[in-house]
């Protein structure tokens, strides 16, 4: 059937892709407070976008409430403030109406694990193809203050005077629980690093999800310096790397290995070599579940990097397949068809 | 009815069946829900439409999937009138009802009029059912029903000795006694058993016991009337003179479906429902699932608001996008709402009303949802509200919700409720070309291009959408600044941009149409109805203009914005009436913008209104004091 959005719609990519990261700036200013670790993730996403291959017109990007929800402001691109929780859905809509665009999704800790969670794991489960980047920062920083579903027991916020009651969402963990087919994870303090992760959620055909380790300097500062500042980071944290033993420390001289279902550190200057250390394997799901659980024992070093990549078929890939299929086999419908259905009768 | 068979009485000795013509005739299957009524309802409907004869049908059937078998908030049923005139309401009264059960007997012999004939299924009065329905004495042997004609049969043993041969299995036997019943209807009414026939083979086409078994019940169901002496009349209905054109049965749910598509057809846009199942809106879920080869997308959300918003991206990418739902689903969807008025943007929304508040009574209509279809969202949200007013104009009404959803870039609720939305009736099919453009033009000045520039005429703001090049911009649910489209906070653009969404929808009075009423243009009373209403208050106004009584009737198809003219129809009338199944609703909108004094006549019951109680009320307010009807 033709429509008139079809020359818009096409899936061929027949505009200009000729960019600089300047292309991608807007003209308005950007309103996070100076030294917000958002900034690490605009930075590198504008980096990236002359380097997607994609036209501008056909990039959207669609965002929910909180600080987070003001990034697609700052992109030339499309762009989409929704509401708060409600950006995976909103794109989802998007997405499977126009699967010809690339379609990326801004939210944060608030607005995705707590008001949106419904929409977090059943875009998991849907594997719509849409990169979402999840700004994490442990607080609801545009209400000024108050604990998050991802905020650690314990903290002292405005609404937990005494300390959050509550055991913290591990986002990592309910991604591949709920059946993402891309899962990575990253931190402010590496733009490199959060560049890398974005280009390959961006490659991933699929629901991707990156969990963004962002500092909120005004209400929650200073809430991953434990391993994420310069001087320690090499000694707590480990990049997952896919085929690659999984090997960390400064002097890379430490390394994890699996006892049973437990990963274990052990050191490579005390009886052990790179051959004792686990081999990353990021398309196992159970593996990529167990190595995100490390995240929630101070003990271990803090994982990112991407945990998971599946390959499978997109949801909006199987909804135009499915139409493409039954139009074969059935004929293109036509309204007159539609309209008479099986039953009429004539009177004339 | 209103030439009615004569008097039955119990003493008539009258034992040839002389086929007795009549205009009208109300008919009532009721079982258990697990008896298969609404599929014999159905059948019977299909075939009476197929030759000519008019009808309204009417499911009612419990929240329950299958309730405990023979209780009494277990019954399931399906109505219909038929006749050869014009029928707008399923009937007050009933003629004929088939009873299954004991319980089914219970509960609607309260509406079958004296003189009434029951078709009884006796081996629904055994001792188990009639302690369940909670008699005392099978009412098949007190005498109680003397006032009815009684046809009472065991189908299923009737149907266990007459077809001994065929080696059925009694567990089929009895799972067909439904069309023994609808055998007895057929010839009660002398109707051409083929269709539903030829409907048993294709249904049946591999299960051969079932084939068999369905198709000679039924035949002997016929059988069994025509040899059983104890109603003396086959009725018999003409057909209502059609004008020329194909025909098909349509229930307001499918209506709305393909409505959705034709809409989408003569916008030459692609599609997309988001929507979650919820009763009595399901089926269009169904429906529209079901149309992939028409190219149609569709998401069954995770929920009401992902059902909405996945529809608010949808339309942002261009598509006609939909969202349905029933009230308690339209609560959820409120936020978004305000959310697709802000961001100025196509979005269809159906609710299908139900009895509310909360779970209330899903299977059951109401109209209680005007309120919040007029004003349930923060913030000075306005949109469009249409209402449907019968199971055909579900098509009308939804391609006019989408014309003015493209035309004006605005949601638009059309209401419907559960009575239309499941009931059906026959429908004259348009062809493609009479149905109007809808397509709307997408060319846009690049040059001068603002993201909130508008039409001057619409106050519409261009649709641009992804893939179109060098036209990105940004829209979302903060304010916005006038033109540009930037979000901005300042005192004066906040009030001058609410204004503007306001003028936006109060223009589209100027395109649509007139209040136009039907009956005197001025005098003693006018009948105000909206939506499902229409029919029974049609049927009323057709009696009461018959005696001579100085009524008029208007009924409302535009809530939001009302028709331009409608301040001055009301007051031409002494007295306004408006009947709604609700508290008052549109009553009390009336009053707010004509300070016009409205009787309200209000019935939240879970039952549409009935046409007599209507007249009765009309003669009230006309005689001054309660007459009898």
């Amino acid at each position: 059937m033709k429509t008139i959005i079809d020359q818009f719609a096409t899936m061929d990519v027949n505009g200009s892709t000729q960019y600089t990261s300047k292309d991608f700036k807007p003209e308005n200013d950007v309103r996070w407070c100076l030294g917000c670790g958002a900034y690490s993730v605009l930075f590198p996403v504008q980096k990236f976008m002359p380097d997607l291959g994609v036209p501008k017109e056909k990039i959207a990007f669609v965002s929910g409430i909180g600080c987070s929800g003001r990034f697609p402001y700052y992109m030339e691109t499309y762009g989409f403030h929704g509401i708060h929780g409600r950006p995976i859905a909103i794109a989802s809509g998007l997405k499977v109406a126009r699967p010809d665009l690339s379609v990326w999704v801004v939210t944060g800790d608030g607005d995705n694990m707590s008001i949106g969670g419904n929409h977090f794991i059943h875009g998991c489960r849907r594997n719509v193809d849409l990169n979402v980047m999840m700004f994490n920062n442990e607080i609801y920083s545009l209400t000024k203050g108050q604990y998050s579903p991802t905020s650690h027991k314990g903290q002292i916020t405005k609404s937990s005077p005494f300390g959050v009651l509550e055991d913290p969402f591990n986002p990592v963990k309910v991604a591949i629980g709920t059946g993402a087919t891309f899962v990575a994870r990253g931190y402010d303090k590496d733009r490199f690093h959060i560049q890398y992760l974005i280009e390959r959620a961006a490659r991933h055909k699929g629901f991707s999800f990156i969990e963004l380790y962002t500092n909120c300097l005004i209400f929650n500062d200073e809430a991953f310096d434990g391993f994420t500042k310069k001087d320690v980071r090499d000694d707590h944290t480990v990049n997952l790397e896919h085929g690659k033993p999984v090997v960390f420390g400064i002097n890379h001289d430490k390394g994890i290995r699996l006892n049973g279902f437990k990963p274990e550190v052990i050191d490579l200057n005390d009886g052990y070599s790179v051959d004792d250390c686990l081999v990353y394997d990021e398309t196992d799901a159970t593996l990529a579940y167990v190595m995100a659980s490390m995240s929630d024992n101070p003990e271990m070093p803090h994982p990112v990097g991407v945990f998971l990549q599946l390959d499978k078929p997109s949801y909006d890939e199987n909804v135009v397949n499915q139409i493409a299929h039954e139009q074969e086999v059935k004929g293109e419908g036509t309204l007159e068809e539609l309209l008479l259905g099986d039953d009429y009768w004539q009177v004339n | 009815m209103e030439s009615a068979p004569r008097a039955l009485n119990p003493n008539d000795k009258v034992m040839e069946a002389i086929a007795e013509k009549i205009s009208e005739l109300t008919i009532r299957f009721a079982g258990d829900s697990g008896d298969g009524m609404q599929l014999v309802g159905k059948k019977f409907s299909d075939a009476l439409a197929s030759i000519g004869i008019d009808l309204i049908t009417f499911p009612d059937f419990p929240s329950e999937i299958r309730a405990p078998e023979g209780t009494l908030y277990g019954v399931s049923a399906y109505q219909l009138r038929l006749g050869s005139k014009d029928i707008t309401t399923h009937g007050d009264e009933i003629d004929v009802l088939v009873a299954m059960n004991a319980s089914s007997l219970k509960v609607n012999l309260d509406n079958l009029r004296s003189g009434g004939i029951i078709i009884a299924n006796v081996d629904g009065f055994d001792s188990r059912n009639l302690k369940l329905a909670e008699y005392e004495k099978s009412p098949l042997e007190t005498g109680e029903l003397s006032q009815y004609k009684v046809i009472a049969v065991d189908m299923v043993k009737e149907a266990k000795t007459a077809l001994k041969d065929l080696n059925l299995s009694p567990k089929t036997l009895k799972k067909s006694k439904n069309f023994f019943a609808l055998g007895i209807v057929y010839w009660l009414i002398n109707l051409n058993q083929s269709s539903t026939q030829n409907w048993l083979k294709k249904k049946f086409a591999r299960n051969e016991e079932a084939l068999t078994a369905n198709t000679n019940v039924f035949e002997l169901g016929w059988k069994y009337g025509e040899q059983q002496q104890v109603i003396p009349n086959q009725f018999e209905i003409g057909s209502k003179h059609f004008a020329a054109g194909n025909y098909r049965n349509i229930s307001g749910n499918q209506a709305v479906a393909i409505g959705l598509v034709a809409a989408s057809r003569k916008a030459e846009l692609p599609l997309f429902l988001g929507s979650y199942p919820i009763t009595p809106a399901t089926e269009i879920l169904q429906y529209i699932s079901s149309y992939k080869k028409f190219g149609v997308k569709h998401l069954q959300a995770e929920d009401e608001i992902a059902g909405v918003t996945s529809a608010i991206g949808a339309s942002y990418g261009g598509h006609l996008a939909v969202t349905t739902t029933s009230g308690p689903g339209l609560s959820l969807k409120s936020e978004a709402l305000g959310l697709a008025v802000m961001t100025e943007l196509p979005l269809l929304v159906i609710d299908v009303m139900r009895a509310g508040p909360s779970t209330g009574m899903p299977t059951k209509p109401e109209q209680s949802d005007l309120f919040q279809a007029m004003f349930g969202r923060h913030g000075e949200a306005p949109m469009p509200v249409l209402a449907a007013s019968s199971p055909s104009d579900c098509f009308d009404m939804t391609i006019e919700a989408a014309r003015l959803a493209l035309k004006y870039m605005t949601p638009v609720m059309l209401l419907t409720d559960g009575y239309i939305a499941q009931s059906s009736e026959p429908w004259k099919i348009p062809s493609p070309d009479e149905l109007p453009s809808l397509v709307k033009d997408l060319t846009v000045d690049k040059d001068n291009y603002q993201p909130y520039m508008r039409d001057p005429e619409t106050l519409a703001r261009p649709w641009v959408i992804p893939g179109m090049k060098g036209l990105e911009h940004r829209i979302g649910g903060l304010e916005k600044s006038d033109k540009s489209g930037k979000v901005s906070y300042s005192a004066e653009n906040h009030q001058h941009m609410t204004e503007l969404r306001q003028q936006k929808i109060q223009n589209i009075q100027n395109d649509i149409p007139l209040a136009e009423v039907t009956g005197p243009d001025a005098g003693e009373l006018l009948v105000l109805g909206w939506g499902s209403t229409k029919g029974a208050i049609t049927t009323a106004m057709e009696r009461l203009w018959s005696k001579g009584y100085d009524v008029a009737h208007l009924h409302l198809k535009h809530l939001n914005p009302l028709p331009k003219n409608l301040g001055d129809v009301l007051h031409n009338y002494r007295n306004v009436l408006i009947p709604e199944m609700n508290m008052g609703q549109l009553k009390m909108l009336i009053q707010a913008n004509y300070l016009k004094d409205v009787i309200g006549y209000n019935k939240v019951q879970g039952q549409p209104f009935k046409a007599s109680e209507i007249e009765q009320k009309v003669k009230e307010i006309l005689v001054g004091e309660e007459v009898l009807s």
